[in-house]
């Protein structure tokens, strides 16, 4: 697409690649227990069972505990500032759309201080797979309420809780018009796998909130095992359907919640290719 | 520090100006409230002398209303290539004089000047005619009125092309050439034109620029272009090939030829949500190995300064436009003002060596830009291009500029190269990066500090390797002849940047002509600082006078701080929005000479 720098061309997976493959050598900062080590094993599964080469891949993501897995896997990672990552990756995806590109972050870094860019991405439908591993805390600056976490939940930084309503993604996701709305949890890596190739093969902004519970700071998330269930209906092509499941579950429905058709944001060069010359031309006397 | 201030005496056109440039151009203001198409009928009387073989400037200026406030056309049709506004007008021709009184300070009449307004409206304000500028009243209205179809501005076109001595061809020609709506429409406006020059020809004692007989179509080619323009096309020539844009005034025209021009040549613009999204698009973009611009004024800068930290810490290439505008905060949003330079400079947290560049006229708008890509993508670094209100707004005809050549050069690894590491401190500094897609040699950008290897690492070694290797890539380039225009002799030299180098370039001349030699020093790179540069340049020079169009004399106490400057430096500075006069610089300068 550029004859001013040469690009290197994407090749296609030359055999099956497995999970392995797509493992990097570093170990993970992560506390023991937490679940943002199920979600590594089921992005890289995913990863094989989408067979794209490692190299043709690129994670993309934000700063908080989650936002560290770019550099666990063994695709090009790019770890940026906190709350931006949609934004880098929108930039890539549409610079690079031979790339396949992965977005992830937590609730703070992508419910909160990005915000703006989640509403934005969903709008855009840009082809791109968002995951939020969300445990409802600040867990890297050790245990501050985001905007998932529950009004009364008690912390340093608000004795007593907050007593502000928590955020729902999925419906926000979904009215700002993303395409591929999932919720997935941790405890479940092989249906997380499955959910997030999915989420990753389907055109336009794949947004999957993925319940990934925070040992450390939220033990009580432990409980979420028991709760966490398959959602008892198949997804659907109805937003406004989705979005009345989805306000009245009790956010604990696993699977594919919504499948929508719109066209993702044109990726590529568009118009004939013209010579620099030519855009002189319209200065010259 | 050494204040140089306006000298109290000084009139409003200034004292400096040497008899006879009158002869050699011509300042009018076509000013009106909008809707009255003084800006179409600005450019049409621009257009016209470029066709004439004339060179000049056009200068919008316009109140806070988003539309249907005054407005005003200021041009200076020349001789020869300028990019200042001389010190007072020759012709105000006003289509109606509501609120017309706040350009006042904009528009100071010489003495000699003529007023022309439409005999309906009324008289002047007093201010225009308090320096002995007369009043002329022609029926405007009643002309266009007269002819079915026809538009006011067109006679105003017209009237002012006749007393500026604009052949009558070249004013149709540039209304035809221009013209996208109904024929019929075309032949009632240029029988408006017509009528116009008719009227205006009447008009006596006007000092009228004579066109030579052969139309004097100057042999060298020339372009006509406004600097934000010319910075979209030497973004593109450079290799910009993605764009983030959001739009904010007085940068948004960057963005708007960028568009069309990125499609022609395989490019893409995106429109982000927020000066937030755009820096980070573009850091994103340019990882995955496309060049990458965004362009913005001083709050924009503002939100990026995180996102252009990254790009330091991350070593990602890209190119930040800042067409400068009177700040803090909201302020002046559609005038200019330098007092970006000390946020451009120093404004990232951590410690974080950046590139910052700026275009010493119109013109060069496209060759600083060009080579901001090349020193961006070779130094594989976030480059600030420090433009301005005055230069990107205003369309100047100007001789074609040469071009530099300038380009993308980024170094990449090969596939699977053996112990790739993507941060290897190398002796240049700049090491080799890895594009998304080559296999073999993946890693991990990352604003963390990192080893070279790119992991994440706080080791006191590991940061100083990758602090000490960030500054050594920008401070040992050699950047040429490039970091600076160097004009003239003398054993004081002016050192200034942005587009008062064209006041400058215009004060230094006049006091040429006097006998009066000083040294001309326009900075083109601001950072990083190069003190052996400035030095050898500085060769003779006795004392600098920093000029610079801010007030808190961001320059000079940058200068004193990265630079020995000879003798006592001194300093003029003022701040937005009035332009800076060539006259007013002269009387400085001179004064500031006898000290």
């Amino acid at each position: 697409m550029n004859d001013a720098v040469t690009l290197p061309e994407t090749a296609e997976a030359a055999g099956p690649l497995t999970a392995k493959d797509y493992k990097s050598a570093y170990k993970p900062i992560w506390c023991p227990g937490c679940g943002d080590y199920s979600v590594l094993g089921a992005v890289t599964r995913a990863f094989a069972l989408v067979q794209v080469r490692p190299e043709n891949i690129a994670v993309v993501s934000g700063i908080g505990c989650s936002s560290r897995i770019p550099a666990y896997t063994s695709c090009y990672g790019f770890h940026g500032v906190h709350g931006r990552s949609l934004a880098a990756a929108t930039g890539l995806k549409v610079a690079r759309p031979d790339l396949t590109v992965l977005v992830a972050g937590g609730d703070g870094d992508g419910y909160s201080i990005g915000g703006n860019h989640f509403l934005h991405a969903c709008r855009r439908n840009v082809d791109l797979t968002y995951i939020v591993m969300d445990n409802h805390v600040y867990g890297m600056t050790k245990g501050q309420p985001s905007p998932t976490t529950e009004p009364d939940w008690d912390s340093k930084l608000a004795p007593g809780g907050t007593g502000v309503r928590s955020f729902h993604p999925l419906v926000i996701a979904l009215a700002s018009g993303a395409n591929f709305v999932a919720r997935a949890f941790s405890g479940d890596p092989n249906g997380t796998a499955e959910i997030i190739a999915q989420a990753i093969r389907h055109p336009g902004f794949s947004f999957v909130e993925i319940l990934s519970p925070c040992v450390t700071f939220r033990p009580e998330q432990r409980s979420w095992k028991e709760q966490a269930r398959p959602s008892p209906v198949g997804p659907t092509g109805d937003a406004a359907q989705a979005a009345r499941r989805l306000m009245t579950d009790d956010g604990f429905n696993i699977g594919v919640l919504y499948t929508g058709d719109r066209t993702p944001y044109p990726l590529g060069p568009r118009g004939t290719r013209r010579s620099i010359a030519e855009l002189e031309a319209e200065f010259t006397l | 520090m050494k204040v140089i201030s306006r000298p109290e005496s000084q009139s409003r056109t200034g004292t400096a100006s040497p008899a006879g440039e009158a002869a050699t151009s011509i300042s009018i203001a076509l000013a009106g409230s909008g809707g009255s198409g003084v800006m179409t009928a600005g450019n049409l009387l621009l257009d016209a002398a470029a066709k004439a073989g004339l060179y000049g400037l056009m200068v919008r200026t316009s109140g806070p209303q988003i539309r249907g406030g005054e407005a005003a056309a200021l041009l200076r049709l020349a001789r020869r290539q300028t990019e200042s506004l001389d010190d007072g007008f020759d012709l105000l021709l006003a289509i109606d004089w509501q609120n017309i009184n706040r350009f006042a300070d904009e528009i100071p009449m010489r003495a000699s000047g003529v007023l022309v307004g439409d005999s309906d409206e009324g008289e002047p304000p007093e201010v225009f005619l308090e320096g002995g500028a007369r009043f002329v009243s022609l029926p405007l209205k009643k002309i266009a009125k007269a002819i079915p179809g026809s538009w006011i501005n067109m006679v105003a076109l017209g009237v002012s092309g006749a007393l500026a001595g604009i052949p009558a061809e070249a004013l149709e020609e540039a209304l035809r050439a221009s013209w996208k709506r109904a024929e019929t429409a075309l032949q009632a406006n240029l029988q408006a034109l017509r009528a116009g020059i008719e009227a205006g020809a009447q008009i006596e004692g006007v000092p009228r620029m004579t066109i030579g007989a052969a139309g004097a179509a100057p042999a060298a080619p020339r372009w006509l272009l406004s600097g934000n323009e010319g910075t979209g096309f030497g973004a593109v020539r450079g290799g910009i090939r993605f764009v983030a844009a959001y739009p904010i005034t007085p940068a948004t025209e960057v963005l708007e030829w960028l568009a069309p021009a990125l499609t022609k040549v395989g490019g893409t613009l995106l429109q982000a949500e927020d000066e937030l999204a755009s820096i980070n698009m573009i850091v994103g973009a340019s990882y995955g190995g496309v060049p990458s611009l965004t362009a913005t004024a001083g709050p924009g800068l503002a939100l990026m300064t995180e996102g252009i930290g990254l790009a330091v810490g991350a070593e990602v290439p890209v190119v930040v436009v800042d067409v400068m505008r009177g700040g803090p905060s909201t302020g002046i949003p559609a005038k200019s003002e330098q007092s970006d330079l000390s946020f451009a400079v120093s404004g990232l947290h951590g410690d974080a060596p950046r590139l910052v560049v700026a275009p010493t006229s119109i013109a060069d708008c496209v060759a600083t830009t060009q080579w901001a890509v090349e020193l961006a993508e070779t130094l594989q670094s976030p480059a600030i291009v420090l433009s301005d209100q005055f230069m990107g707004q205003s369309r100047a005809i100007v001789e074609r500029p040469a071009d530099p050549g300038f380009s993308a050069k980024r170094l990449v690894v090969e596939a699977n190269a053996p112990d790739f590491k993507r941060y290897r401190d190398t002796p240049s500094g700049v090491s080799p990066m890895a594009i998304p897609g080559t296999p073999g040699v993946v890693y991990t950008a990352d604003g963390l500090e990192k080893n070279e290897g790119g992991i994440p690492s706080s080791q006191a070694r590991d940061h100083m390797t990758q602090l000490e290797k960030r500054q050594r890539k920008l401070a040992q380039y050699d950047y040429g002849r490039w970091w600076a225009d160097i004009e003239g002799e003398g054993d004081a030299a002016i050192i200034t940047f942005g587009s008062v180098t064209g006041v400058a370039r215009e004060a230094l001349s006049r006091l040429a002509a006097r006998g009066v030699t000083v040294k001309l020093v326009a900075l083109r790179l601001l950072a990083p600082a190069l003190p052996e540069k400035l030095e050898q340049a500085l060769e003779g020079v006795r004392r600098v006078l920093v000029v610079e169009q801010n007030h808190s004399a961001q320059l000079f106490r940058y200068l004193r701080a990265m630079y020995d400057l000879p003798g006592k430096p001194a300093s003029f500075h003022r701040p937005g929005p009035l332009p800076m006069r060539p006259g007013e610089l002269a009387d400085v300068i001179l004064e500031w000479r006898q000290q």
